[in-house]
């Protein structure tokens, strides 16, 4: 696959399973058992309470586009037209940065708060992004 | 910390600014600081405290000859030499040293013996944001000003008018990289970088570096230059990656440092004469304006708009040109405080008649962190 000539993540040990998740079509995120906090990126404990009671659980793949840019500036390894770089808040309350897919990549069609669900794109056989496109209905 | 028992006695630029292919980011630091030491009429011998960013002020020290007993690496980006200033000012005041030298050099353009940004891929930022394209500031500063101009109504004509008024500084200046006048139209017809940034919306490259040299108020009136007196200071940070700043339309980092530094001053917003508010791209001092109070939420683009930050206005506001105009070699932080050390002086070019109090606010990284010094040229 061409296209994933472009950087990849290296899981550590502490987000391995929100990669192992993405790899298996889930969007994993983790929660405190004391305050009930969903949190992300992953870590082993709450940072809003410092408890190290979490879990791991999967999230619905709703979001909503909170903002995001056109890139304009030359990536070859992301194709020859300007594409978006977006950050998304999900529906469980983080946010995380994605790139707005299946949709054109115009200020007209993105258009702040309208609703995303995820999209796993493969880019190896460890690694799958998480993506995001408009939600169908 | 306590007010004015620190003072800045020694400030200086490197001798050239804009592109310098004849000379490398390590000669750059010595160039300004061998400046600052003349402004200051010291010699490394002096000096017995050194702090840098980027690279190591081991390097620094050793490369000028220095053997200090106070060091500072602090290194949170293009703010880092606001808190190098203020942990001097501590420093100081606890007699750990006696005479600070900070540094900032930058190859930014040139690149000749510069460190090359790179992110690991097993990092936070590596993992969960480099992989969706983000490059540099370009593409990483300017994700939460959609969300702004959304919240508050801002057009990309109110952003455009930053560098607009910025550039009216800069043609005062005859070392403002960009000294030609610039329309809204200007702005808005130059090349698109990231939608809704264009390149008149985006700070200069460029090669330079700055020094400043800090020491005791008791001591500082036995110099040649007219003391500059630290009145407060502030510092904070919030995430190293943008994503997860906690509100697009407002930097905690900005708030929590700009409130220490105005407590600490003992100051009202009206008491200050001169700004500088770090602007790598055009949204900052917009943010930059809110965050530190001087505007209500949603009001600085207007603020600026209505002419109250250009040449004339009650708020003279980055004042050389800014990082859009005058010169941006990386971590512009300095480039603030030299502006706000030669408007205590008195000195700079484009200088506001009788300013007294000036603050120099500094972001570093991606809104990642933040640094605030407030100035005085009154003795106490």
């Amino acid at each position: 696959m061409a296209e994933y000539n472009r950087p990849l993540p290296s899981p550590t040990p502490e987000t391995r399973h929100f990669w192992e998740g993405c790899r298996e079509g889930e969007l994993r995120l983790q929660r405190c058992t004391s305050c009930t906090e969903s949190y992300f990126p992953p870590r082993p404990f709450c940072p809003a309470c410092g408890s190290r009671e979490v879990e791991i659980y999967k999230a619905s793949g709703k979001a909503t586009l909170y903002s995001y840019i056109i890139n304009h500036r030359p990536r070859p390894d992301f194709g020859d037209q300007p594409h978006s770089i977006a950050v998304v808040e999900l529906a469980e309350g983080p946010r995380m940065m994605t790139n707005v897919v299946d949709c054109p990549q115009t200020p007209d069609a993105l258009t702040l708060d309208m609703p995303l669900e995820v999209t796993f794109e493969k880019a190896n056989d460890e690694i799958s992004l998480p993506k995001f496109r408009p939600a169908k209905g | 910390m306590k007010q004015k028992t620190v003072a800045v006695v020694g400030a200086a630029e490197t001798t050239e600014m804009g592109k310098i292919p004849n000379t490398s980011q390590l000669m750059l630091h010595a160039d300004a600081a061998l400046n600052a030491m003349k402004d200051a009429g010291l010699t490394a011998k002096d000096i017995d405290g050194v702090a840098t960013a980027g690279d190591s002020p081991v390097e620094i020290a050793h490369y000028l000859g220095i053997t200090p007993t106070w060091v500072d690496g602090t290194s949170v980006g293009g703010c880092s030499f606001m808190l190098h200033v203020r942990h001097a000012a501590a420093a100081i005041n606890e007699g750990l040293c006696n005479t600070v030298l900070i540094t900032h050099a930058e190859s930014g353009r040139s690149r000749v013996g510069a460190r090359r940004f790179s992110r690991d891929p097993a990092s936070q930022s590596g993992q969960f944001e480099v992989p969706f394209g983000i490059t540099n500031p370009p593409t990483m500063f300017t994700i939460p000003a959609l969300r702004y101009m959304k919240q508050y109504g801002v057009t990309e004509g109110d952003v455009a008018h930053v560098a607009v008024v910025q550039r009216e500084w800069a043609s005062k200046n005859p070392r403002a990289s960009f000294r030609d006048l610039i329309t809204v139209d200007d702005v808005l017809n130059s090349k698109m970088i990231a939608w809704p940034f264009r390149l008149l919306m985006c700070c200069l490259v460029t090669d330079g570096g700055g020094a400043l040299i800090l020491t005791s108020a008791e001591r500082a009136k036995d110099f040649p230059q007219k003391p500059v007196y630290i009145l407060g200071t502030g510092e904070s940070c919030e995430t190293p990656m943008i994503s997860q700043m906690e509100d697009f339309t407002t930097s905690k980092a900005f708030r929590v440092s700009g409130k220490k530094a105005f407590d600490e001053a003992g100051i009202r917003h009206s008491d200050v004469d001169h700004l500088m508010i770090y602007d790598a791209f055009a949204h900052l001092p917009i943010y930059g304006l809110e965050d530190l109070g001087f505007c209500e939420r949603g009001e600085g683009a207007a603020f600026i708009r209505e002419g109250n930050t250009r040449p004339g206005g009650k708020l003279p506001l980055n004042t050389n040109g800014g990082g859009l105009s005058y010169m941006h070699s990386g971590m512009y932080g300095m480039y603030a405080l030299q502006e706000s050390v030669r408007q205590m002086r008195g000195i700079a070019p484009a200088q506001v008649p009788g300013a007294k109090i000036s603050i120099a606010h500094g972001v570093g990284g991606m809104f990642a962190a933040s640094g605030t010094i407030v100035f005085s040229n009154e003795p106490l």
